[in-house]
């Protein structure tokens, strides 16, 4: 019993530590605001979750536990809206998403005056 | 484990650092900052246990409540540029001073 708890708890780590360094790399990688808000997103959910159930499954006693299930769920309420606060701002301040060459040749004006709008908006908003 | 958990972390913490760093725009930055609070917290868990004192989770929660708190009011002042305006304002004219959402 000790040895597949032990085992399920290092599984649960490694996978953790994987999905973070996913978000790691994604938030580095990806080209536009919005992926990198989805790289993030699944990194903090995912890896937080994974990482904090593999050291429920180590803990000691029963209050080691109870902080880590109040941290897990305060985790899982405080990100979501802090994406979705983030998420509203950018989109209120004009910061439009970058879209694929196909629907940019489907309806051209529009979208050339979005890519010539995003690092105006950018560079704006660095030195405001 | 523990260690290579730890490890990993740090190494998410660098990448978001160096994303808030050259980051092109400001929300790019708020979105790093958020990312290196959230790993904050897990790596404040992850030391408690690794040095054998799980003591550190309470220092880990406030962490949590610090960095919802700290993004909230970086948004605030980024949707208006300005912290000037009293909350009164808006309780006086009924809520016109406040941008449409």
């Amino acid at each position: 019993m000790d040895t597949v708890i032990s085992i399920s708890s290092a599984f649960c780590l490694l996978l953790g530590s994987f999905l973070c360094l996913t978000g790691g790399i994604g938030i580095l990688r990806f080209p536009d605001f919005y992926t990198r808000m989805h790289a993030v997103g699944v990194s903090d959910t995912s890896a937080a979750g994974m990482i904090l159930i593999g050291l429920m499954l180590q803990s000691p006693d029963g209050i080691v536990i109870t902080k880590l299930v109040i941290i897990l769920l305060m985790l899982l309420f405080i990100n979501p809206a802090a994406s979705h606060a983030l998420a509203q701002a950018a989109m209120q301040h004009g910061l439009k998403p970058l879209l694929d060459k196909k629907e940019s040749d489907k309806n051209n004006g529009h979208n050339e005056t979005a890519h010539d709008r995003t690092p105006n908006e950018g560079r704006s908003l660095s030195n405001p | 484990m523990l260690i290579a958990a730890t490890i990993a972390i740090f190494v998410v913490m660098i990448l978001a650092i160096i994303r808030g760093v050259v980051g092109p725009t400001l929300y790019d930055r708020i979105l790093a900052v958020n990312m290196f609070g959230t790993k904050t917290v897990l790596l404040i868990a992850l030391l408690g246990f690794v040095m054998g004192r799980p003591d550190f989770l309470d220092i880990a929660m406030v962490y949590a409540l610090i960095n919802f708190v700290s993004v909230i009011g970086v948004l605030h002042f980024s949707d208006s540029f300005e912290f000037s305006r009293s909350p009164h304002d808006g309780i006086q004219e009924n809520g016109p001073a406040e941008k449409d959402s």
